[in-house]
């Protein structure tokens, strides 16, 4: 589904189809361009996983935090000013030794965009979205990650307006890190559950 | 509606094929279409529900063969028409032809933070008591609704359990055609992997899905 053009291109019908749809809304006032240009410097400079990963750290590091987290995500997340569209309403899920957590849109493409940024091709394209819950195992097979066959799997579809935000098990060997020096082992695709905390070099 | 977007438990869409490094954005167009769908959606003609269902109501072959952004653009083109702010005229010609309706608002650059941090809260008071609480077992729903519904095919005549009581959210089956928010109770209901998946089912999964009252009855 991912298109491999870097470029838009004159000849590219889509790339036209898009621009005059928006040249149509601008003629009529319906739009401000500028607006678009905001809209996407928010999302391609401001809000990404690394809002996440302080979020994770934080738990890791701070007992309180990571037990309000746990009961009330939207208002332990929404204290550290990552809040809005796609996060209105968060849970934290917690990966623990007996079980780890997956999260997945079957319906369409819901996201923690407030925690993680604009989701990536894969998490909005059919395979994820028809595998994730029938072969959990065999998804994170494909994101290198194996896991122990007693390893329990929960996975979490978003069919409401609830956004998940998985808080992965700290690596051993972490004690005494700093926040920021925790948050750098903090991926998006641990996040999501399609990956674990990195282990520290 | 049985569509396309229901992918739950399908087949033969291959290997997830995680990219590396991936950017944001795979073509400039990427940018723009995620700006004009969500100005568009900031003047506020439509909501959530209706712009999910006018995703999922494209024929499942340009569904399917369209990428995330894609799917935006031709949903976004079938609202615009439906709502009298763009005509097929104005398409065809790929500029301003016909008039267009008056739009509730129109979002600025400068109101753009102050949109995105707000967000669009879907949480509503409901009247009435919630009907269960955590741990009851529970049944979903065996329907097969031709507009929008956010139960699952794979999740249909199921049984589960509650595991959580969250707060009145609006009903997307009713909001998404325009007949009222009609906020329900949501509830986290999980499923044995085996019950959902039966034969053959990895014993060590549990699916949850976030399920609107009406969606449940008891078991």
């Amino acid at each position: 589904m991912s298109h491999d053009h870097d470029h838009d291109n004159e000849l590219d019908p889509f790339a036209a189809r898009v621009r005059a749809l928006e040249t149509i809304l601008a003629q009529k006032g319906l739009i401000d361009p500028a607006a678009i240009d905001v809209i996407v410097d928010t999302y391609e400079t401001k809000i990404g996983p690394r809002n996440g990963a302080r979020v994770v750290a934080k738990a890791w590091r701070d007992p309180a935090y990571a037990d309000w987290l746990k009961r009330d995500a939207t208002a332990a997340i929404g204290s550290l000013s990552y809040t809005g569209r796609q996060g209105e309403h968060m849970q934290a899920v917690f990966n623990t030794q007996d079980t780890h957590n997956l999260v997945v849109c079957t319906l369409c493409s819901c996201y923690p965009w407030s925690v993680l940024g604009l989701p990536p091709v894969w998490y909005k394209a059919p395979p994820y979205r028809s595998r994730a819950v029938i072969d959990p195992r065999g998804v994170l097979e494909e994101f290198g990650l194996t896991l122990p066959a007693d390893k329990k799997i929960r996975v979490w579809d978003s069919t409401a307006e609830l956004r998940y935000l998985v808080v992965p098990m700290r690596p051993e060997g972490t004690e005494g890190w700093s926040e920021e020096r925790l948050a750098e082992l903090v991926s998006r695709d641990a996040m999501i559950g399609t990956g674990l905390a990195e282990q520290p070099a | 509606m049985n569509g396309p977007q229901d992918l739950g438990g399908l087949m033969g869409f291959g290997s997830v094929a995680p990219e590396k490094d991936e950017p944001y954005f795979h073509a400039a167009w990427e940018r723009r279409a995620l700006g004009v769908t969500l100005t568009a959606g900031a003047m506020g003609a439509w909501n959530i529900d209706e712009s999910r269902h006018a995703r999922e109501a494209l024929h499942p072959a340009v569904y399917y063969s369209s990428s995330y952004y894609e799917i935006w653009i031709k949903a976004l083109e079938v609202l615009l028409k439906r709502h009298g702010f763009v005509s097929q005229r104005d398409l065809e010609a790929g500029k301003a032809v016909d008039p267009a309706a008056t739009p509730k608002r129109v979002l600025k650059a400068e109101n753009v933070p102050a949109v995105l941090a707000k967000g669009s809260p879907c949480d509503r008071p409901v009247a009435q008591a919630a009907r269960f609480k955590a741990g009851d077992a529970v049944r979903t729903k065996n329907f097969n609704p031709t507009g929008h519904t956010r139960l699952p095919r794979y999740a249909r005549g199921k049984h589960g359990v509650i595991e959580a009581v969250h707060d009145g959210f609006v009903f997307p089956d009713s909001n998404a055609h325009g007949h009222g928010e009609n906020p329900q109770w949501v509830y986290t209901v999980v499923f044995e992997g085996s019950e959902i998946w039966g034969e053959g089912a990895d014993p060590t999964l549990r699916v949850s899905i976030d399920a609107w009252e009406s969606y449940l009855e008891p078991a």
